[in-house]
């Protein structure tokens, strides 16, 4: 069954232009997939419909076979989407990491002694068990949204939206969450949508679309999607530095073939032969 | 300067004070608060004096940091002992100029007001020091649960509080970088007299408010993608208990309260 489902869906703020224009799109259960988009592509938007705090003009969205759009529902469906924001200032409720990752679990009517092991199981998941009673405003950005993620983890969700949750951290925030929300998707089977304008966060998943003016303007295995770059570049995005880097090697000479991933490049060189011959 | 701004500021520690249940804590403040009122001579303050000594040396917080805590309200304190010392009717005048004296019942009554302020202030932070604000509110909302049959919200009422604590040292942050940008501008927040020094935060209070409501956008939304729904059938995950702690820090509230009456009772007021 589809996790998350998108069909003719249309929404508009109601300044008359769309946000999100004719969207047809699904996430499997256990998917890893990556949303690209550079500022106002709508990206945001997609991750506010997903569990019903932006409501659609058109079309139809479905979680798990439940339609958004029913109030009724809403509880249901918040309780399988959680979603990690952006500023990890704005949603911390608590000032105490173990109370913020509570909340979550409070709201759902979890009882007291599952609440303890839940927020046991989430610091675990996102590695911060020594983090429990410390308070929230002293953590560095990534450790901020790490606890945001565990708060979510509380709750139990089976898909988990990352609406542009590293923007604001710095490269070794961003690595961490990735990393969190990576080993989240491989080992625990969670599905993971990622909404990022960083364009190497996205080679971690299994598929990636790319969104521009409110619709899905590519689709495809990130592999695939960076091979066309010249494409991307007329939806402001560009490629990630490793990507770049292969074809810098190859116009100087050193015949590399295209690869995104680190290891790979190390091997394509090495089995260039000594690099003194170029 | 804005960094003094101390009250809301848990300090963490595991300490005596710190394991006691938080309603305990805010009936005890209530009681050192009468207490203080109650007194009508220095012995009554003394002995407030005593119990908070003896609560601070409990709480595992630096000393030094609770009588910091007096710096926030230095200038009310300074203030109040001032117009006492010149303007209090006493009989023993030792220096006099037109309608200004001192007196010796005036110098006394000064430094009487004077350290009750600082007690009162130094206990209400002891209690937020030693208390996270969710625990604080919790015990709120406990002391409040008989509201609840009037149909007043009590819940929101102390999750609201509990979050305006939370974002006091973000808005605090927030406020010193706006000013900062302003500074790197040309603003000028230290010259000028009053209405031009109100003038020049006006540019400051206008992005301040502007991002704070659109942190509480996405703290609404956060909070609604966390599947909350009001208190409707909401669990708790820390329960309040009494133990034998707040026993004793009940019975040493209740002591205060009985001594200062003695005290007032048979030693007379003096002030």
């Amino acid at each position: 069954m589809d996790a998350i489902r998108f069909e003719d869906v249309s929404f508009s703020y109601g300044s008359g232009a769309f946000a999100i224009r004719n969207l047809n799109f699904s996430v499997r259960e256990g998917e890893f997939v990556a949303v690209l988009g550079h500022n106002g592509s709508g990206k945001s938007t997609l991750a506010r419909l997903c569990n019903g705090l932006l409501v659609a003009d058109d079309g139809k969205i479905s979680v798990f076979g439940k339609s958004v759009s029913e109030k009724d529902n809403l509880f249901e469906v918040r309780k399988e989407v959680g979603i990690v924001f952006q500023n990890p200032d704005n949603q911390t409720v608590a000032s105490i990491v173990e109370d913020d990752i509570a909340f979550g679990a409070e709201n759902i009517g979890v009882p007291r002694e599952e609440i303890g092991e839940r927020i046991s199981f989430a610091l675990k998941a996102v590695g911060m068990e020594g983090y429990r009673n410390a308070l929230c405003a002293r953590l560095s950005g990534g450790q901020k949204q790490r606890v945001a993620i565990a708060g979510v983890l509380a709750v139990r969700p089976k898909v988990m939206i990352l609406d542009e949750s590293t923007a604001m951290l710095d490269p070794r925030g961003r690595k961490e969450v990735v990393d969190v929300v990576t080993r989240l998707n491989r080992e625990e089977g969670m599905t993971v949508v990622l909404i990022t304008h960083f364009m190497e966060e996205a080679l971690r998943a299994d598929r990636a679309i790319v969104m521009n003016k409110g619709e899905i303007v590519m689709r495809g295995t990130p592999e695939d999607i960076f091979e066309r770059h010249e494409e991307l570049q007329t939806y402001n995005l560009t490629l990630p530095r490793i990507g770049y880097i292969c074809r810098k090697l190859r116009e100087g000479g050193l015949n590399v073939a295209d690869t995104l991933d680190e290891e790979k490049l190390a091997e394509e060189i090495a089995s260039c032969g000594s690099l003194r011959n170029i | 300067m804005l960094k003094d701004v101390s009250f809301g500021q848990f300090y963490p520690a595991e300490s005596f004070a710190h394991r006691l249940d938080p309603r305990l804590k805010i009936l005890f403040l209530i009681a050192f608060i009468t207490a203080t009122f109650l007194a009508k001579n220095f012995y009554g303050l003394v002995l407030c004096a005593a119990v908070l000594v003896l609560a601070v040396l409990f709480s595992g917080i630096p000393v030094g940091k609770v009588v910091r805590s007096v710096k926030g309200v230095l200038f009310l304190v300074i203030f109040t002992a001032l117009l006492n010392v010149f303007f209090y009717q006493g009989a023993t005048v030792y220096w006099s100029w037109w309608i200004l004296r001192i007196t010796k019942e005036g110098l006394l009554f000064s430094a009487f007001l004077a350290l009750r302020l600082a007690l009162l202030v130094m206990c209400s932070s002891l209690l937020t020091y030693t208390t996270t604000p969710v625990a604080l509110t919790d015990g709120i909302e406990s002391l409040l649960t008989p509201l609840k049959w009037i149909r007043f919200p009590v819940h929101e009422l102390a999750l609201i509080m509990s979050i305006a604590l939370r974002f006091i040292p973000i808005l605090i942050d927030e406020t010193e970088r706006i000013m900062n940008a302003q500074k790197a501008r040309g603003a000028d927040f230290e010259t000028g007299g009053l209405v031009k020094r109100v003038r020049a935060v006006v540019p400051v209070l206008i992005p301040l408010l502007l991002s704070a409501f659109r942190r509480a956008e996405e703290l609404g939304d956060a909070m609604d993608a966390r599947c909350y729904m009001g208190s409707k059938n909401r669990t708790k995950y820390k329960k309040l208990r009494f133990g034998w702690r707040d026993l004793v820090a009940f019975l040493t509230g209740a002591a205060l309260v009985t001594g200062v009456v003695l005290l007032r009772v048979f030693v007379g007021a003096t002030i």
